[in-house]
């Protein structure tokens, strides 16, 4: 998600430039009698490029934009998973760092564990979701001769209860259940639909609108003994102020 | 072959917390010492911006501030009879990385332990009978509270903490903590600002007799400058405080309160992404020679020095002595051994209530901003009746309103769907929580040792903790329970839950980051690795300084305890061990 953090210090000395930034230390990665500090040196987030699809096949982002659909639906109260951009969102994601688990532990041996010891499959997040889309894919085609995306939203409700409550079971593989799987999708569209918006969902911070919740604000000294009292001002984004 | 670098006076491994104390006042004493940190250097202006910092995804979900699995995990069973699987990621507590450690992302609760937990054998045994800890392994922790008490007030005058004082010299303060040990003076700041749902918690346990005030508090209520002349700000509320650093210079941490000083000292080196593979020993096994260490440059050195300081997070204190050798593995099948013994967490509960027509703007927070009782914490109750010892501190603290997070909605609320959107609106404003943070008692089984599989990137063993909670610590925790199913009833909420607490750890949700022991401080080698200056009971040049020289835990968070370690070290090196080098305590 943040590349720049990755870059290492050994890969930086060769340039130049970095060499420059360096010079206020003894040699680079010793530190002694100054706080080392070099201008626009801070790690910003970079805001998603909305369009097109990184990861998802078209017929993946269909599917996943149907299931946050329904997850979230569209009502009174705010607008649904697809129109906030929560697939688009997840795809971001699975494109980056967090797809590919580059922060885990991913060493072997793999072994089934205890459900105290969280997952132990080998395959990252972005694995997970290209398989489990797949089997979701052949289920509704073998019991309804359909893609998901085709179904009418009860008949998708039916299905995402059945894989959350355990009537459904998909064709995964050992160390990645169907529940996981649906976990997986649950926890990433309600990331998207409550994040900053400069990860590609929560679009005009619709969510943060529907529950109260101001953002990025920083300061509420002004209202901190205001008891009982709705907070007056609505929410701002790291993004932008109108997210 | 290690390249062999000049020897300096003290070798630190890790810049957090107790480093950073450590190194100031070993530099002041004249000491010329070198800092060795695994992660990377980070400070406020640049690295905890506060253009970006209230970024829940990045910061609270992602873990952007926290150790990787990918660096260093663990491995996790709760029974000796399981097999260890290694968390491939952090979830129920998480270690800090790089400069300030996990001090840069605490809460902030900063509490001192009690002369009751220094001298807990002693005092339990006799209050109750040694019956009574029958299947612990409680201990003394080697040093009494009236020799440790300076260190605390040390530590909190550097931290600037927000608080009042309960007991002053022997007499209770109206509006503090009746139940804390005498302090010497006041909190140096006054208490933070009270928001809707700590104010409506005090009035109402208030009423039913308990004695409420607000938490000591890390997150300053006004600016304020420290003893070593750097400046603080005030906090603004943000709510973006645990797992995130802080951008306003509010929060205490080796940041805003010892690097502007220290990192400008000549006798002071820092070197970051610099991992600490072992402490190396003279050929006869009695005192430490240097470290070997990776630079970010990929080259192995090799550091020597007079005094190795071990100042990680406690588990990686546990790992490094383990991997080096130091001392002798503790074995919980014949109880003998001390490295990796009495290995503690913390036990927890929570209770949520959902109103109707209040308004709580639970976004108004910080990593302390509440009120603490603790009626039924430590021995403040009498447990003469009750089949456990321990207890917990109930807590009303408003850490944030952060959404992917932070959702509550009452029991039997779907997921997702229309239905599970109409109560996440409802409940996230008008709902209000508090919790029990308990103590964890030490017991035979749980442990920490190397594991015999799984390994890290430079190919050594990952720490094992084998652990579960003690049928001591269920039985404390759902006592505690019922006793906020009683606190709850008169706030008259629509909903209430109080959650119980069951046998079987699971390393998935969060918890706390609070893991004690492992090489527990003493006045006996037999049960305890570091002696009552946390210096090595076997290399008397080695010291150990953190959270994993808890004898126990209690049931408060321990960075308070950890900063008057780290102090009350500092001075039985500068006053004691450079005059006189050798071990400080013989038996």
């Amino acid at each position: 998600m943040h590349p720049s953090r990755t870059v290492s210090r050994r890969s930086l000395l060769a340039s130049a430039a970095a060499l420059a930034i360096l010079a206020t230390t003894a040699d680079g990665r010793n530190i002694s009698g100054n706080l080392p500090w070099s201008p626009f040196a801070g790690d910003p987030p970079k805001p998603v490029n909305p369009l097109g699809w990184y990861f998802f096949t078209p017929g993946e982002a269909a599917t996943v934009e149907a299931i946050a659909d329904r997850l979230i639906p569209a009502d009174h109260l705010s607008p649904g998973g697809k129109d906030s951009g929560c697939a688009v969102y997840i795809d971001r994601q699975l494109a980056g760092s967090f797809g590919q688990a580059s922060r885990l532990y991913t060493k072997g041996p793999f072994a089934k564990g205890l459900s105290t010891q969280g997952y132990q499959g080998d395959l990252t997040p972005a694995g997970r979701y290209r398989l489990g889309l797949r089997a979701l894919a052949d289920y509704t085609h073998a019991t309804y001769k359909k893609d998901f995306v085709a179904l009418t939203p009860a008949q998708q409700d039916v299905v995402l209860a059945g894989l959350d409550g355990g009537a459904i079971i998909l064709k995964l593989k050992p160390g990645f259940s169907t529940k996981e799987f649906f976990e997986l999708v649950l926890q990433g569209t309600m990331e998207g639909f409550f994040a900053d918006p400069l990860y590609g969902g929560n679009k005009n911070m619709a969510s943060w609108k529907m529950i109260g919740f101001p953002g990025a604000r920083y300061d509420y000294r002004d209202h901190i003994d205001k008891h009982n009292v709705p907070y007056p001002r609505g929410p701002v984004s790291i993004y932008s102020a109108e997210g | 072959m290690a390249k062999l670098l000049p020897k300096r006076d003290a070798v630190i491994i890790g810049l957090g917390w107790t480093g950073s104390i450590l190194a100031q006042q070993l530099t002041d004493a004249g000491l010329n010492v070198v800092a060795l940190e695994r992660g990377p250097w980070r400070d406020t202006a640049t690295d905890f911006n506060i253009a970006y910092m209230q970024d829940e995804l990045r910061y609270a979900i992602r873990k952007d501030l926290f150790l990787k699995p990918s660096v260093e995990a663990m491995t996790m069973r709760n029974a000796m009879d399981q097999t260890a699987l290694p968390m491939r990621d952090y979830g129920s507590f998480l270690p800090g990385d790089g400069v300030g450690g996990a001090g840069v992302h605490w809460n902030g609760h900063t509490w001192r332990f009690w002369d009751s937990d220094f001298s807990i054998k002693s005092h339990l045994t006799q209050r109750y009978g040694a019956k009574k800890l029958q299947g612990l392994t409680l201990q003394d922790w080697g040093v009494t509270w009236n020799e440790i008490e300076k260190s605390f007030d040390k530590f909190e005058y550097l931290c600037g903490i927000s608080g009042k004082a309960g007991n002053l010299g022997g007499q209770v303060q109206p509006g503090g903590n009746p139940f804390e040990s005498a302090r010497s003076r006041e909190y140096p700041t006054p208490p933070m600002k009270m928001s809707y749902a700590p104010t409506l918690f005090a009035q109402t346990v208030a009423q039913q007799g308990f004695h409420p005030f607000p938490t000591p508090s890390a997150n300053l209520s006004t600016s304020y400058v420290n003893p070593l002349g750097v400046r603080m700000g005030q906090c603004t509320y943000c709510g973006f405080c645990e797992r995130f650093a802080c951008g306003n210079y509010s929060k205490a941490s080796a940041q805003t309160t010892i690097l502007p000083v220290l990192m400008k000292k000549p006798n002071f080196e820092l070197r970051t992404e610099s991992e600490v593979l072992k402490i190396n020993l003279h050929s006869d096994g009695k005192m430490a020679k240097s470290v070997t260490y990776i630079g970010d440059d990929g080259i192995e050195y090799e550091q020597p020095g007079d005094i190795v300081l071990v100042c990680a997070y406690g588990l990686m204190n546990v790992r490094m002595l383990l991997l080096s050798k130091i001392g002798q593995p503790y074995d919980p099948v014949s109880g003998k051994g001390t490295i990796g013994r009495n290995y503690c967490y913390q036990t927890s509960s929570a209770a949520r209530m959902f109103f109707d027509g209040k308004h709580f703007n639970p976004f108004i927070g910080s990593g302390t901003l509440g009120q603490t009782m603790d009626d039924f914490n430590g021995d403040a109750f009498d447990h003469s009746a009750l089949d456990f010892v321990g207890g917990a501190g109930i807590n009303c603290v408003v850490t944030n309103g952060r959404p992917i997070g932070n959702r509550p909605t009452p029991p039997g609320t779907p997921r997702w769907g229309a239905k599970w959107k109409q109560a996440t609106v409802d409940g996230y404003n008008s709902s209000m929580g508090f919790s029990s943070q308990g103590s964890s008692y030490p017991v035979r089984e749980n442990y920490l040792d190397l594991d015999p599989t799984y390994t890290d990137r430079h190919g050594r063993p990952l720490l094992r903790v084998t652990f579960d909670f003690p049928e001591n610590d269920l039985r404390m925790s759902h006592y505690l329970s019922d006793q906020m199913e009683k606190i709850a009833k008169p706030f008259g909420a629509k909903v209430t839950t109080v959650s119980r607490i069951k046998k079987g750890w699971d390393s998935v949700p969060y918890q706390s980051t609070h893991n004690t022991g492992g090489a527990v401080m003493g006045s006996d080698p037999t049960t305890s690795a570091v002696n009552k200056y946390l210096q090595s009971w076997d290399v008397p040049n080695v010291f150990v300084v953190g959270a994993s020289a808890f004898a126990h835990n209690a049931g408060m968070n321990p960075t308070g305890t950890v900063g008057a370690l780290a102090f009350w070290t500092a001075d039985a090196i500068t006053k004691q061990y450079i005059k006189s080098p050798g071990a400080l305590v013989h038996t």
